[in-house]
């Protein structure tokens, strides 16, 4: 046998940030929902009523979840149209009072291709990702702002954004602002202070294909989109249902959870923001130390091609993000990174879940610096 | 002033140059990276950071000024 090296063990998902794998109870709620609410839950004989009250029970749910009523909740085909649908009909709702959003400039790209059909104001970060303040004061309190939106924390750093703060300038200022929560609700609790909020299930353990969207009651939110039949907010057509009714019960789970699952993914976090400066030289670790998501760390290694890094680590067994420019469908380097003015080349985004070992973590602290090396000494460093 | 020509070329092969030449100019000395890979405005700068070199700026579209100060 050939002696490799690496230390041999099994391979780790570490890329719950784009997905999280399914947690048992939206296995077990998807397999009983697909059973018993395939109908229609509109139509007006038994199989109709039983999906409605399963249809009411997921609603319900997500309302004692967000804290809210269960009308202000609606469902939608994923996040990025949840969160869509809140900045184009929070903006179509409020077109009378003006026509701008103001964004902070590490959004998500739903966001930032939502805010693309307008008129719109971003608002930097600084090197850590924290939304500058004065500037998103001054931003919101301008004539003609319809909607501000502010992610709840970064996708791709981790760096938990001011969203009390950020919420008081836009109540002084009377503007309705919209938090994209995709990466905090099940792990953390949202600060409140806001009008319209986004969330998507695969991110906490619940299926693909659901994104929750709630608009708070005295909100005016006009859909974008053609309706139908049912005047609620809400995508045009039939939800699904199972999905959904998986997504609330995996909700309530990781709630339930969540507090000792942060503490744990968080010291494995900052095992790795401590080690891999250590083990790899010229990187650097982005993203908050202190205010950041219990589940996620980003660094970026100099001289170090980002794509060969992903495919060198996938063949070591590790699924990792990256947000380099080779690695991305558009060829830029991530916005997020250039927001923030930090290295984007040999960028990996490492995001935990509640089936992450210990031992992923250490084999994959194992693994990398061998990796990192040898593309290095490749290119010529 | 040394002038590097990484025009097309993607990153992070424009750092990988100028991290191999900076060496070659004296201490106060300048190297120019050209590059047009959308990434280099934004990690050459981070490179300067990283290892404590001065970033001068950029004198014109794909072009990069450096400084070495150690």
């Amino acid at each position: 046998m050939e002696f490799t090296g690496d230390p041999a063990g099994p391979a780790a998902y570490l890329d719950a940030a784009t997905a999280s794998p399914l947690h048992p109870v939206a296995r077990e709620a998807l397999l009983a929902a697909l059973a018993d609410g395939w109908a229609d839950p509109a139509r007006l004989y038994s199989a109709g009523r039983r999906a409605q009250q399963l249809s009411d029970a997921a609603r319900a749910a997500f309302a004692e979840a967000f804290a809210v009523r269960p009308d202000e909740v609606s469902f939608w085909p994923s996040g990025t149209a949840a969160a869509q649908a809140a900045v184009l009909g929070g903006l179509t709702g409020r077109a009378r009072q003006g026509d701008t959003l103001v964004h902070s400039a590490i959004e998500h790209s739903a966001v930032l291709h939502a805010a693309a059909r307008g008129r719109a104001t971003e608002v930097g970060v600084d090197r850590l990702g924290r939304l500058d303040l004065d500037a998103w004061d001054r931003a919101v309190s301008a004539p003609g702002v319809a909607l501000a939106s502010l992610i709840s924390a970064s996708h791709e750093v981790g760096t938990i954004q001011p969203v009390a703060a950020a919420a008081g300038y836009c109540s002084e200022a009377g503007v309705p602002l919209f938090v994209d929560a995709a990466q905090t609700v099940g792990r953390a609790d949202v600060p409140p202070g806001w009008s319209l909020l986004s969330a998507s299930a695969h991110k906490w353990g619940g299926p693909p294909g659901v994104g929750v969207l709630v608009v708070r009651k005295g909100v005016r939110w006009i859909s974008p989109y053609p309706q139908d039949d049912l005047y609620r907010p809400g995508q045009p057509g039939s939800v699904d249902l199972p999905a959904v009714v998986a997504a609330a019960a995996s909700l309530r789970a990781v709630q339930a959870e969540a507090r000792t699952e942060s503490v744990r993914l968080s010291a494995l976090v900052d095992r790795i923001r401590e080690q891999v400066p250590a083990l790899v030289p010229d990187v650097e670790v982005v993203g908050d130390p202190a205010q950041r998501l219990p589940h996620l760390v980003t660094f970026s290694c100099l001289y170090v091609d980002g794509e060969a890094l992903l495919h060198a680590l996938d063949r070591a067994g590790f699924a990792v993000s990256s947000g380099s420019s080779c690695t991305a469908s558009t060829l830029r380097p991530s916005h997020v990174l250039e927001a923030m003015g930090v290295l984007s080349h040999g960028n990996v985004r490492v995001s935990l879940h509640r089936g992450t070992t210990e031992a992923d973590v250490d084999r994959f602290l194992a693994v990398l610096p061998g990796l990192v090396e040898a593309i290095r000494k490749e290119a010529g460093m | 002033m040394i002038e590097l020509d990484c025009l097309g070329q993607k990153c992070p092969l424009p750092v990988i140059r100028l991290a191999q030449t900076i060496g070659r100019v004296e201490v106060g000395g300048i190297v120019r990276v050209l590059a047009d890979d959308p990434a280099a405005a934004n990690d050459i700068p981070a490179w300067c950071r990283m290892k404590k070199q001065e970033y001068v700026g950029s004198p014109s579209p794909n072009a990069f000024e450096v400084r070495r100060l150690s």
